[in-house]
């Protein structure tokens, strides 16, 4: 049974009301249908057991999966109609520009915000699976905790290494089709889409202990992540850099962070990480090249010294 | 003596080139944010941004030239000195990004390329594809990454702002800050706060804005005493694109790179606009506009579309309000290169090809030109005194803002591609004046008695817990939400009229007393996002009961404030001599309303959370005010008479190189 759907179900009564917009044109117009079932995995905090909760919602024209965790935020009842705790996701931009909503939408991980139902509806015509993110811990729902993500990018040293932000003149001169080669690595969303499809990437999750500070804490988790794969997003981004003319300048650093524990060796080739990116980034593109990267800089080590 | 210990809210364009800034100074930062800082809503600029460039200083560009179309295009609603610190500091931020990494689009020679934006001639915006904020935003978050392993940053991301602490001198000494996780509370002893938390267009339900962007940071210092400038400037982008979670940002630069926006000429022409032949278009920017064309200021660009869609009924469809964005005569290698990142989310969002078939776009609330009320210290050559704690300080000592939470740089209309460049100056320039604050306290911060701290953190934990008991009540937050976001979208954007206003008033105070009884749905204390979004939608009220307030009594039009009882309107007559008259007339009246309303709202937050408005004068001693007409066509002889009233005054310095402007003759 649905409840409570007069008063949240249409979302404006005003001049961009819900009428069937032509330039949507996913072709399911005469079959649209009434509600929206999905399913949720839930879980109220770490540790704790995770369950599937079943919700019903009113279709509407053009809606994405952040339109649905809204409404299902705002009725607060399952499908049975019990009242139930509103499901906890992240999101911000809703432009699949900010790499919050990343969940795995009917299995595949993807971000939220651009799951239009109308094709979900078409990969299974009953039901939306919603499940969190399996590669990092659950904090709560679909909430997972991803600050292994950002980790690994003070691991590569993804940075340019300035002076610092006094005046020095423009940047170096950049040939534009290094600009067209550098542009999409840096359009990286940090979303996380490539360590969940990898086979490499195992989930690390350390708890805090009681006799823990919040800086130890800190300190052992980030050690564990340092034994744990780098992941393609921070190949890339290592990539990125070592290819900047200022950035290059510490490429050793991040090579020595490559070929570390954790690193670029760990990279089975299974290209799943290409294939669920939803920025169409060239990650195997990436890889290889520090891979080969890696192996001309172990050479030229043996050489040197 | 302890470090001094600086807590920057928010971790956007703004917080992060401060906390950069900051750590690089020697000061040790805290860094609070509601998301992870790179997942911010600067991610979402996408056009570029402006500065003056080598190309278009050699055609006669100049930082006066940036500063002046920037003041123009606020409809002089700014104080000068800041915009034109800001306009000076320019080159030298696109400079620094570009040191950092940014990949701005290059020529074949490997130069920075830029392009035009709305509200200039030159060819001033730097770019990164159309994903320049991102860009922008991600080369800060890396050196703040920096920073972070070198230990003079913490960062405490998924925690939220809660209020200010003062002290018995009404002093800023740190903030109460929420774990958005745990839901525990902390206090963050601080020899100085900054704002930094973005606009806050969520008071208008759906926006361009990300969900972020509540506005509770800023509300939340409002009722702690901080004034609130010019609320009722929002700006409402041209192109956006509707959708039922959100209305998408399609960026000016779809115009800068030769985008036409178009209607048929036939109401609701049932043809494919591939099948429509040009002689039955209309490019109505581009008829009424020939100088600028589609890339007139977005106020104006707002209220045209708006226009041809409600009072000219042209609108490409029906049942919706929408015109053609046209982008189909740009080679798709081009389009690719410069516009690939907003093509992909037209495409993706709405499933039909951009650079194949026009966009169907209407305009969406944006930007807040209006903020926190921030101080500065002028220099004797008319710029701002760096290293002076008066810049970007609020009201409240130790308390600043900067980026789009502060009022200072827009005015009344913003100008697109400036942004970035705000966000960014304020957040490199305010931090050696913050430090210099630091020591105006006496003692540190740290060194406070934990008595100061501990009310703060008493109310907010008795703030949460008495929501947390409310699931009782007969209010669905979502819905209120939904209800104020219609409200305010119907009556606070592009037209407003005082009788709407007052009646949407005395509306937002009865959802706020509703509010009052909200039941929570979720009583836990884990990741609790049902609370913590009650919370701050309780925060909204009092921003929108400050933006139509400052609306309902400005009686005039100004920038992106428009009210058509109140617009002035353009020359009719044919009769060279009748022309002349009115003309007259326009300026008698233009020059009335500049000296009644060039002036700056300033909110306080009264005993009962009711905005006490009040008004300050505007320091325009660089530039004086001139009609904002922009080349409109019959706005000719308007601007012949303002040049002779000017030369007979004497005044006038480089506005008559300029081409006056008006906003308000279309009505």
């Amino acid at each position: 049974m649905i409840r409570s759907v007069e008063s949240t179900g249409h979302h404006d009564g005003g001049q961009q009301s819900q009428s069937p917009d032509v330039a949507g044109g996913n072709g399911h117009a005469d079959a649209a249908p009434q509600v929206v079932r999905v399913r949720i995995l839930r879980q109220d905090a770490p540790g704790e057991e995770s369950y599937w909760e079943r919700f019903e919602i009113p279709y509407v024209a053009n809606m994405n999966v952040i339109s649905i965790l809204q409404q299902v935020a705002a009725q607060a009842k399952s499908r049975d109609g019990r009242r139930v705790a509103p499901v906890a996701w992240d999101c911000n931009c809703l432009e699949e520009v900010c790499g919050s909503c990343t969940m795995l939408i009917n299995g595949r991980t993807r971000m939220a915000c651009s799951a239009l139902v109308d094709r979900l509806l078409v990969e299974s015509a009953d039901e939306i699976e919603l499940r969190p993110m399996s590669k990092f811990p659950v904090v709560r729902d679909l909430v997972v905790d991803r600050g292994r993500l950002f980790h690994s990018l003070e691991r590569v040293k993804a940075w340019v290494p300035v002076d610092g932000s006094y005046d020095h003149g423009p940047g170096p001169r950049i040939a534009p089709e290094n600009q067209e080669d550098a542009y999409p690595l840096a359009t990286c969303i940090s979303c996380g889409c490539c360590l969940e499809a990898c086979p490499q990437f195992t989930k690390i999750e350390a708890v805090r202990r009681e006799d823990e500070s919040a800086d130890e804490f800190e300190a052992r988790r980030n050690a564990a992540f340092d034994k744990g794969f780098v992941g393609a997003h921070a190949i890339s981004q290592a990539m990125l850099f070592n290819g900047h003319p200022t950035g290059k300048m510490i490429a050793d650093e991040r090579l020595t962070a490559l070929t570390s524990q954790g690193g670029i060796q760990m990279c089975g080739n299974a290209q799943n990480c290409v294939a669920v990116c939803p920025k169409s980034i060239p990650l195997t593109r990436s890889i290889a090249r520090a891979g080969r990267a890696a192996t001309v800089w172990a050479i030229r080590k043996i050489f040197d010294r | 003596m302890a470090q001094p210990r600086v807590l920057v809210i928010g971790g956007g364009l703004a917080g992060l080139s401060a906390t950069m800034r900051l750590a690089e100074l020697g000061i040790n930062v805290d860094l609070v944010s509601l998301v992870p800082v790179k997942r911010s809503h600067s991610v979402c600029a996408q056009g570029g941004i402006n500065s003056v460039n080598s190309l278009t200083r050699q055609q006669g560009d100049s930082e006066w030239k940036h500063f002046d179309d920037t003041v123009y295009g606020g409809d002089f609603l700014q104080h000068q000195p800041p915009v034109k610190e800001m306009a000076d500091w320019g080159p030298r931020i696109v400079d620094l990004m570009d040191r950092l990494g940014v990949p701005f689009n290059r020529t074949p020679e490997g130069f920075r390329d830029q392009r035009r934006f709305g509200g200039t001639l030159f060819k001033r915006t730097a770019f990164a594809g159309a994903t320049t904020g991102q860009q922008l935003l991600y080369s800060l978050d890396e050196q703040v990454r920096r920073w972070e392993v070198e230990g003079k940053v913490k960062k405490w991301e998924f925690w939220d702002f809660l209020e200010p602490v003062l002290d018995d001198a009404g002093r800023c000494r740190g903030a109460i800050c929420q774990d958005l996780v745990t839901m525990q509370f902390r206090a963050f002893p601080a020899d100085a706060v900054i704002l930094a938390t973005g606009g806050c267009g969520l008071l208008y339900g759906r926006s361009t804005m990300s969900m972020v962007c509540t506005g509770s940071a800023v509300s939340r210092a409002y009722r702690a005493g901080a004034w609130y400038g010019n609320g009722e400037f929002i700006q409402v982008h041209p192109t956006a694109i509707p959708g039922a979670d959100k209305l998408r940002l399609m960026s000016e630069s779809a115009r800068g790179e030769g985008g036409r926006v178009w209607v048929p000429k036939t109401p609701h022409d049932p043809r494919d606009p591939r099948d429509i032949p040009e002689s039955e278009r209309s490019y109505f920017l581009e008829e009424r506009y020939p100088k600028y064309g589609n890339l007139v200021p977005r106020d104006i660009a707002t209220r045209e579309i708006f226009d041809i869609c409600t009072n000219e009924g042209l609108s490409v469809e029906k049942d919706r309000l929408c015109v053609y964005l046209d982008l189909t005569h740009v080679p798709r290698e081009t389009l690719d290169r410069k516009l690939g990142g907003i093509l992909e989310i037209y495409e993706k969002f709405q499933g039909v090809d951009p650079r194949v078939v026009p966009m169907k776009i209407f305009p969406a609330v944006h930007y807040s030109m209006g903020g926190l009320w921030v101080d500065y210290e002028k220099s004797s050559s008319g710029g701002l005194v760096e290293g002076s704690p008066r810049n970007q300080q609020t009201n409240i000592p130790g308390l600043y803002a900067i980026g789009e939470c502060d009022y200072q740089y827009h005015g009344a209309n913003r100008l697109g591609a400036n942004s970035l460049l705000s966000c960014i100056f304020s957040g490199l320039f305010c931090a050696p004046g913050v430090i210099a604050g630091c020591d105006a306290g006496g003692k540190k911060a740290a060194e406070e008695s934990s008595r100061l701290f501990e009310s703060g953190l008493r109310r907010e934990e008795e703030r949460h817990r008495a929501l947390l008991v409310r699931t009782a009540g007969d209010e669905n937050p979502y819905d209120l939400h939904q209800q104020l976001g219609n409200l305010m979208t119907r009556v606070a954007t592009v037209v407003r009229r005082n009788e709407q206003l007052v009646a949407a008033y005395a509306e937002v105070c009865s959802l706020e007393e509703r509010w009052r009884r909200c039941a929570v749905s979720d009583s836990g204390n884990w990741t609790n996002q049902n609370v913590v979004f009650t919370k701050s939608l309780g925060d909204m009220f009092p921003l929108a009961k400050l933006i139509l307030k400052g609306a309902l009594q400005r009686d005039e039009c100004r920038g992106a404030h428009y009210k058509p009882d109140f617009a002035m309107p353009g020359i009719h007559s044919t009769d060279p001599a009748e022309k002349r008259r009115e003309a007259e007339a326009w300026c008698d009246r233009f020059e009335a309303s500049t000296r009644r309303w060039l002036k700056s709202t300033v909110a306080k937050c009264g005993p009962e959370g009711e905005p006490e408005i009040s008004y300050q004068d505007i320091d325009t001693s660089l530039m004086p005010p001139r009609p904002r007409l922009y080349g409109l066509v019959g706005g000719e002889e308007i601007e012949e008479v303002w040049k002779e009233r000017q030369r007979a005054a004497g005044v006038g310095g480089d506005a008559q190189k300029g081409s006056p402007a008006y906003a308000g003759a279309t009505s």
